[in-house]
C-alpha cells in the first residue's frame, strides 16, 4: 500500500492539532484507551467539547503551553492508503522546524483561521512549501464555525491568496481551497450541512484521490553508495557489493556507468535484495550491486548511468535556510552534508537575503541568524556530484553541520 | 486501523538507516529484548548487509525478572544466526549498590534498567546503540528523531534536538555522547506484525494465546510470579492469555486472547480498540512518564 506524507503548517491557535485530531477520530484511528484520556483531560479542563490536540501534543512543556514546538509524527490509515502527518509548529521562531517537516514530505496542509485571514505568517508557510518544490498544497481555511460559514469570507479569504501564489515562481504546483471546521467536523472526513455552498471535496476525500507516483521522480538515477559489503568467506570470497538507495530513476542490471569522482566506466552485473537477485531497482529502494569490473569504489562515491551525469564542481551557490543560533557569516567553515557524502565547505559570499513574506531580498548582509533564508556561496575542499534542487529534489540538497558542536545548523538546496 | 503501510518503502528506509550506522559509527549496538521490534530489527540488519554477518553485537539488559520463554528464544535466535550478545543484568547494579530495588505495589525493575544500560554503554564505549521505539508507541516518541544524541549521562534533551532533513544523517558527536538509533521508527504496532508474518520470523511463545495463572489489578492482567508483588485479596486464576508487547513481567500485562497463529495475532491487532502501550503498566504511571524516563536515558 501506498504512503502518504504530509507536512502541516499554521500559527499559534489556529486549530492544527484539532483538525489532526478530527482526522484521527473521524477515520477510527484513536483507540479506546487514547480516547477516554481525551476525555477525561477535556472535562479536567471543563471544555465542553472534546479536546482532539491533546492527541497530539506530545511534550510536557506542550502541555503546559497549550502549544506543540517541535515536528511530532503522526499515524493512521484509510482502506485507500497509510499516511504519516509531520506536524511542525507555525511560530516565527520555529521555521527550522517546518522546512524538517516539509523535506521528507510530498503534500502540505496550511492552516489559515478563518476569523484572521491571509497573515504573515501564512506568507511564511506558503513560502517555504515553494522553497521545498511541494506539488499539491491543501489550504484549510479553519474555523468557519467562527464566522457562520459564510461563503463571502471564504471568498475573500481564497481571494488574498491567490494574490500570494501569483508572486510564486513555481508554475506546476497545485493549490486547493478547503473550508473546515476541525472543531465540529465540517469537510475534514465528513461533509458539511452547514455549507452547502461548497461543491468540493472534503480533506480526507481529496488526500485520498492525490497522485503520488511522479513524486522524487526525475527520470535520473542517482545511487550514492553508503557502505561496501565484503562478507570475507570463502563462498564469498572476492564479492564487493555496494549498498545505497536508489533516487531519481531506476537501475537495471546491464546499465552503462559511470562511478564519480574517479569517472571509472563500468556496467551493473547483479543487483541484490537480500538474499534475492533482481533485475531492476526501482526509486527509493535499498538494494546492493555488484559491477562488472573491479573498480574502486568506496562510501560517498555515486554511481549514475553513462550519459546522465549530474554536475561535478567544487564551487555552488544555493539558498540556505539557517538553523542555529550562531551565525553564519562569510568565511564561515561547515562540515557539507550531501547525501551520505563529507566535505568541508567555507562560505564565499552571502549574496542577499531573501524575506519569507515575499516583501524582496536585502543585500548587503553580514550574517545570517536562525530562521533567515538567503543566497549563498560556497567553496568546497573536495568536489560533490549534484543536481539542481529544482530538477533533483533528493541530490540538490544538502545539511551543513558545525565543526565545533556537530549539529546539523543550515540545510541548503542548490540553484 | 484499518490497513498497513507499504512495507517495502519502510523496509528501505530501515536498511538505509541501518547502513548509516555501519559507516557512521565504531561501536555500535542492537539493543535486545526478545521481543518483536528487536527481533524485527535482527531481520532488518541481516538484510542491509547480506551476504555479510551483521557488524556489531546485541546487547540485553536483563532484568531479572523477564519471562523465561523470551530468554530462551533469545539464547537460540543468537545462536542460531552467530551473533555476538552482551548480557548486562539489573541484578548486578542492585549488589553493587548502585540502584535500589523498589518496594510495594507497583514495584518494577524497568526503571532500573536505565543505570545498567548507561553503564554497559560506559563499559563498551558504544557510540550508537540501535533501538527498536516507534514514534506511532507514545506521545513523546512522536517527536524521536532517528538519530537522537545522548550527553555525556545518557539524557535526552528534546528541546534541543538536531534537524533532520530529507535522508541526511548527521551521526557526528563528541566523545562520551552516544547516539540513540530508531530504524523502525515510522513503522506502526501492524507493520511490525504484518513483517513478522511476512518474513515468517519465528517470535517468543508468550505471543501467542496460552493458559497462564494471573490475577487482575487496575483492569489490567496481571502475571501471578514471585517477581510480581500481589496483595491477599488479588485472587489468582488461569486465563487464556497472550502477550501484545513483551517488558519484563512487572511491567507488562497480558490481554485476553484465543490467537494463536501468526495471521489471528495480525487479525486481532487490526481491529483493536485498545492502544499497544495500553498494556504496558509502566506508562500508567503518569501522563508524562515516557518523556521523564526518556529524559534520563532510557531506551
Amino acid at each position: 500500500m501506498e504512503v502518504l506524507k504530509i507536512a502541516t503548517a499554521g500559527s499559534v491557535d489556529d486549530g492544527k492539532s484539532t483538525l489532526i485530531g478530527r482526522l484521527l477520530y473521524d477515520t477510527k484511528s484513536l483507540t479506546d484507551d487514547k480516547l477516554e484520556a481525551i476525555e477525561r483531560s477535556s472535562k479536567q479542563k471543563g471544555y465542553d467539547y472534546l479536546d482532539f490536540s491533546l492527541a497530539t501534543d506530545g511534550l510536557v512543556a506542550e502541555r503546559e503551553q497549550g502549544i506543540t514546538i517541535d515536528v511530532a509524527h503522526i499515524y493512521f490509515s484509510t482502506a485507500t492508503r497509510s499516511y504519516i502527518i509531520a506536524d511542525t509548529p507555525g511560530h516565527v521562531e520555529y521555521t527550522r522546524n517546518m522546512v524538517t517537516g516539509a523535506s521528507t514530505s510530498q503534500v502540505a496542509i496550511i492552516l489559515i483561521d478563518a476569523r484572521h485571514g491571509v497573515i504573515e505568517q501564512t506568507y511564511r508557510h506558503f513560502f517555504i512549501n515553494n522553497l521545498l518544490r511541494i506539488k499539491d498544497v491543501i489550504v484549510a481555511i479553519n474555523k468557519m464555525d467562527l464566522v457562520d460559514f459564510s461563503e463571502e469570507r471564504y471568498n475573500k479569504i481564497k481571494a488574498d491568496f491567490q494574490k500570494l501564489v501569483d508572486k510564486s515562481d513555481y508554475e506546476d504546483q497545485h493549490i486547493t481551497f478547503i473550508p473546515v471546521s476541525a472543531l465540529k467536523g465540517d469537510n475534514v472526513v465528513d461533509g458539511s450541512e452547514k455549507m452547502p455552498w461548497y461543491k468540493g471535496q472534503t480533506l480526507l476525500e481529496h488526500l485520498e484521490q492525490l497522485d503520488t507516483k511522479d513524486i522524487y521522480n526525475t527520470g535520473k538515477p542517482r545511487f550514492p553508495v553508503q557502505y561496501v559489503i565484503r562478507p570475507k568467506t570463502e563462498e564469498y570470497h572476492d564479492y564487493r557489493g555496494y549498498a545505497g538507495k536508489v533516487y531519481g530513476g531506476e537501475l537495471n542490471v546491464g546499465d552503462e556507468i559511470v562511478v564519480l569522482p574517479s569517472e571509472t566506466k563500468s556496467k551493473i552485473k547483479e543487483i541484490y535484495f537480500y538474499d534475492k537477485k533482481i533485475e531492476k531497482a526501482t526509486r527509493r529502494s535499498s538494494v546492493t550491486i555488484t559491477l562488472e569490473n573491479d573498480v574502486n569504489v568506496s562510501r560517498g562515491d555515486m554511481v549514475v548511468k553513462v550519459g546522465e551525469l549530474p554536475t561535478v564542481k567544487k564551487q555552488l551557490t544555493a539558498t540556505v535556510s539557517w538553523m542555529d543560533t550562531k551565525q553564519l557569516t562569510s568565511g564561515s567553515k561547515y562540515v557539507l552534508q550531501h547525501g551520505v557524502n563529507k566535505v568541508l565547505a567555507k562560505v564565499t559570499a552571502i549574496h542577499h537575503k531573501i524575506h519569507p513574506d515575499y516583501s524582496g531580498i536585502e543585500t548587503d548582509v553580514a550574517g545570517l541568524n536562525v530562521n533567515d533564508i538567503a543566497s549563498v556561496s560556497f567553496q568546497l575542499n573536495k568536489p560533490i556530484f549534484f543536481d539542481a534542487f529544482k530538477e533533483h529534489r533528493t541530490n540538490g540538497a544538502f545539511i551543513l553541520i558545525d565543526t565545533q558542536s556537530n549539529n546539523t545548523v543550515g540545510v541548503g538546496f542548490i540553484d | 486501523m484499518t490497513d498497513t503501510l507499504q512495507i517495502s518503502a519502510l523496509e528501505s528506509e530501515a536498511i538505509y538507516i541501518f547502513r548509516e550506522v555501519a559507516a557512521q559509527f565504531e561501536r555500535p549496538v542492537l539493543l535486545f529484548s526478545g521481543g518483536k521490534d528487536s527481533i524485527t530489527l535482527v531481520r532488518l540488519a541481516q538484510k542491509a548487509f547480506y551476504p555479510a554477518k551483521i557488524p556489531f553485537p546485541l546487547m540485553h539488559i536483563d532484568t531479572g525478572h523477564n519471562f523465561p520463554e523470551t530468554i530462551e528464544f533469545r539464547d537460540r535466535l543468537v545462536e542460531e544466526l552467530g551473533l555476538e550478545l552482551i548480557v548486562r543484568n539489573v541484578q548486578d547494579s542492585i549488589d553493587e549498590g548502585k540502584v535500589k530495588e523498589e518496594s510495594g505495589r507497583y514495584s518494577s525493575r524497568n526503571m532500573l534498567q536505565t543505570t545498567t544500560l548507561l553503564d554497559a554503554i560506559e563499559e563498551f564505549k558504544f557510540d550508537a546503540c540501535i533501538g527498536g521505539a516507534r514514534r506511532d508507541e507514545e506521545k513523546a516518541r512522536a517527536k524521536e528523531r532517528i538519530f537522537s544524541v545522548r550527553d555525556d549521562f545518557g539524557q535526552w534533551d528534546e528541546k534541543n534536538q538536531r534537524p533532520e532533513l530529507f535522508d541526511m544523517l548527521n551521526g557526528q558527536i563528541e566523545l562520551g555522547q552516544n547516539v540513540r538509533v530508531f530504524p523502525i521508527s515510522n513503522w506502526t504496532e501492524l507493520d511490525v506484525w504484518t513483517y513478522i508474518e511476512k518474513e515468517n520470523l519465528e517470535i517468543p511463545s508468550i505471543y501467542f494465546s496460552h493458559p497462564r495463572l494471573t490475577f487482575v489489578r487496575d483492569g489490567l492482567i496481571w502475571t501471578a510470579s514471585e517477581h510480581v508483588y500481589r496483595d491477599e485479596e488479588e485472587e489468582v486464576k488461569e486465563r487464556i492469555v497472550r502477550f501484545r508487547t513483551v517488558g519484563d513481567m512487572s511491567c507488562t500485562a497480558a490481554v485476553a486472547s484465543h490467537a494463536a497463529t501468526i495471521s489471528e495475532v495480525v487479525a486481532e491487532i487490526r481491529d483493536s480498540s485498545i492502544s499497544e502501550r495500553g498494556a504496558r503498566i509502566d506508562d500508567k504511571r503518569s501522563e508524562a512518564a515516557m518523556e521523564k524516563r526518556k529524559q534520563q536515558g532510557y531506551f
